[in-house]
């Protein structure tokens, strides 16, 4: 009987092209699997090591601008202005807009380009509680938040901006809010991805209805509903 | 050449290490800025960094090609060496006493990955750059691939750094990187198997 030729020591392979192989095959699948796994490894790792190393970004943010130049908070000069269709234009400082009754909440906070950060403790005002003394014309269905950064504007049709998690923000994790997260004060919508929620605002006006703002121009969708929209869907 | 000494790295081989590690560099700082809040704060212009960065790596990988493409069948016959793994490479990789080749087991590993990696850093780029034009080429994982492929070449990086500038056993080696050269009795001793051309 013939027997199958027994080899006892390899000879040369091309492991090196396996390695290769594999690691591109298993890179380019992740683009399906990697942000949940992701999500899941954060959960547990990112409280542990935000304590052990605090300069890492742990945290999970990326600051994006569209300017040049990253606006700079001067409490003597800032105020935020409400105006537009409404029966009397006010303008808030600093403190008159800490003055106003104060929510917080713990929300997370979505980005567009894939990125999560969970458990973001904020700080700082509802919408109505800012509009209520401007007493907005019924003829108003919107509003347009201007950021210090120009050119960017974003709008909510007051019902988004109603809805209970939605707040002007000047805390975030018991902190004033940090320049590069909009200082003094941002709008912070958790159910739509980051770009709805317009940093450094200086400017709400009660506007006839939605238009688009920046990123929208730009082809991003104005209802920016986190997980179904912009080409996502959960 | 000086007496003692056989050439170890082609110039070819030298043109494409040092393109790579150029190209990286560059990447890796630009795109630290745009991933540190700190740096990103700091520099603040994050349109320039990004298009640097994008425009950076694109001519990174054209230039890769464009050597590879310069060093035609020697280079291959290289790329043969590095992925070819024999007894003794797998002997070595468990801690064992073995001869090695031109280039030892775990170069041959780091070469692999970092090739791996550089397919799929141009991937991921080229799809975070075009997914921000066009929702068809979004995925939610693309960053975190980009990000993950950065932390794995970091570590990659140290390791290499390591060897080739602070282990007393092994920085020699970047003599070869550098002037082309190794000293023949070092090679003997690293790279036994090795028959210098």
């Amino acid at each position: 009987m013939e027997m199958p030729p027994v080899t006892s020591e390899s000879g040369p392979r091309r492991y090196g092209r396996g390695i290769f192989l594999a690691t591109v095959a298993g890179g380019a699948s992740s683009l399906f699997w990697g942000k949940a796994v992701w999500d899941r490894v954060t959960g547990v790792v990112s409280p542990v090591a935000a304590d052990i190393a605090p300069i890492l970004p742990t945290g999970g943010w990326r600051i994006y601008t569209v300017s040049g130049h990253m606006p700079v908070f001067d409490p003597s000069t800032w105020r935020l202005s409400i105006g537009g269709l409404v029966e009397q234009p006010i303008s808030f400082d600093y403190e008159a807009l800490r003055g106003l009754p104060r929510a917080e909440q713990v929300s997370t906070f979505h980005c567009v380009t894939g990125w999560t950060v969970r458990n973001v403790h904020w700080a700082g005002v509802r919408i109505s509680d800012v509009l209520a003394g401007a007493h907005p014309h019924f003829s108003a269905h919107a509003l347009r938040f201007t950021s210090m950064e120009k050119p960017y504007v974003d709008y909510l049709s007051l019902s988004q901006a109603s809805l209970h998690d939605v707040m002007l923000a000047y805390e975030m994790d018991g902190q004033p809010l940090p320049r590069e997260h909009g200082a003094p004060v941002r709008l912070v919508i958790p159910e739509m991805y980051g770009y709805k929620s317009v940093k450094w605002l200086e400017r709400i006006d009660l506007v006839p209805q939605a238009e688009n703002g920046y990123w929208e121009n730009l082809g991003y969708d104005r209802d920016a509903w986190v997980g179904r929209s912009n080409g996502y869907s959960s | 050449m000086k007496p003692g000494y056989v050439p170890r790295f082609s110039r070819v081989e030298r043109l494409l290490h040092w393109v790579n590690a150029i190209g990286f560099f560059f990447l890796l700082a630009t795109g630290l800025i745009l991933y540190l809040p700190s740096l990103s704060t700091l520099v603040s212009r994050r349109q320039l960094m990004q298009s640097l960065h994008f425009w950076v790596g694109v001519g990174w990988v054209s230039a890769l090609v464009a050597v590879a493409v310069l060093g035609g069948r020697r280079l291959l016959r290289t790329a043969r060496e590095i992925e070819t793994f024999d007894s003794d490479d797998l002997r070595w990789l468990r801690g064992g006493k073995a001869p090695q080749g031109r280039f030892n087991a775990g170069q041959k590993i780091n070469a692999a990955l970092t090739a791996a990696f550089t397919v799929l850093f141009l991937l991921s780029g080229l799809l975070l750059w075009f997914g921000e034009r066009d929702t068809r080429f979004r995925f939610a994982s693309t960053v975190i691939l980009h990000d993950g492929l950065m932390f794995g070449s970091l570590a990659l990086l140290v390791g290499h750094l390591y060897l080739s500038l602070i282990h007393p056993a092994t920085r020699h080696a970047l003599r070869g990187m550098t002037l082309g050269t190794v000293s023949a009795q070092w090679a003997a001793q690293h790279h036994a198997k090795w028959e210098p051309e």
